[in-house]
């Protein structure tokens, strides 16, 4: 089975993933985007959402985090990144290992 | 740690003793898988790292570019350049297992036509096509990330549930279990003390009755 890829954010960082053939909801403010989220989950297995929207409707994609699909991935903004995809990684690595003793040094 | 509430009789010490080989057992499998468990996850993290660092260094310009595309032609320019794709991103998706935890795979299918660009080059800037070949270009990497983070979050999750039946297995189950059979055994113990007494006890008394009638 073939499925598409949705990209969700803000229309300035959204618009041009449209031309590599992702399908793309522009959102506007926190509810439209958990709304969004919420309907594109049935159906996308891939789902790319701008960090910024990504940190504000953070209780939202926990939900979708412990099952195989969607996969939901904070990709930056064209405001560029806001360190919301790194802090996922860390926070994965408090949650296995305990504390960030792997990467905490080289950030330093 | 508090006994079970059991009665102390052979048979439940022997149901206990094979409950306590099968913690222990148990409790040493669950400890291999946590720390198999925790070497993948480590290799996934670095990859997973790295390769955020590249998609969001690069992700970023591509988006600039586009941003400083639309700038310098008009919002309706572009949006009608880009309206109607010529290429479309597809996935065939599956699930591996990995330490007994299904995360997601996929590939991405190339469909429609070998063409990228879906609109004229007199239209718009250069920076616009320049985007939107490094934007397909890092399509590949965006999925493996997607691939990859998702693994890393699936494993973080299970190797957290892992440790709490380790723990839950290492101080509660086997120390309850040790704990219980050894009362168990001493009870047994304690009876059979106390019938080897009685029976010296009677046996004393018969002796000195007979002895008695005998006289």
């Amino acid at each position: 089975m073939h499925n598409r890829i949705a990209v969700v954010g803000d229309k300035d960082s959204v618009l041009a993933f449209k031309a590599i053939g992702l399908e793309v909801y522009p959102t506007l403010d926190e509810n439209d985007a958990k709304d969004v989220i919420k309907r594109l989950a049935r159906d996308y297995k891939v789902i790319f959402i701008t960090d910024k929207i990504a940190c504000s409707i953070d209780a939202t994609l926990k939900k979708y985090k412990s099952r195989p699909y969607p996969v939901i991935v904070p990709i930056p903004s064209a405001e560029g990144s806001n360190g919301f995809g790194m802090q996922g990684i860390k926070s994965d690595i408090e949650k296995a290992i305990g504390s960030d003793i792997l990467f905490s040094r080289e950030d330093n | 740690m508090s006994i079970m509430n059991v009665n102390p009789t052979r048979m439940e010490l022997r149901r206990l003793k094979l409950r306590l080989k099968t913690a222990v057992r148990g409790h040493k499998l669950l400890k291999d898988k946590s720390d198999e468990m925790i070497r993948r996850f480590m290799i996934y993290v670095r990859e997973n790292r790295a390769l955020r660092q590249e998609v969001e260094k690069e992700l970023s310009f591509a988006l600039k570019d586009f941003m400083l595309a639309r700038a310098v032609s008009s919002d309706a320019a572009i949006e009608e350049a880009i309206a109607l794709p010529s290429v479309k991103a597809e996935l065939e998706t599956s699930t591996v297992n990995v330490m007994s935890v299904n995360v997601p795979s996929f590939t991405a299918v190339e469909s429609g036509t070998k063409e990228l660009y879906p609109y004229s080059f007199a239209s718009v800037t250069s920076e616009l096509d320049l985007s939107i070949s490094t934007l397909s270009g890092l399509l590949g990497k965006m999925l493996r990330l997607a691939e990859i983070e998702k693994t890393c979050n699936m494993l973080a999750d299970e190797i957290e549930k892992n440790k709490r039946r380790v723990n839950a297995l290492e101080y509660v189950m086997i120390p309850q279990l040790e704990e219980t059979i050894k009362y168990i055994t001493m009870k047994l113990d304690e009876n059979e003390r106390s019938a080897t007494i009685r029976l010296m006890k009677v046996k004393s008394m018969i002796a000195v009755r007979d002895g008695q009638t005998e006289s």
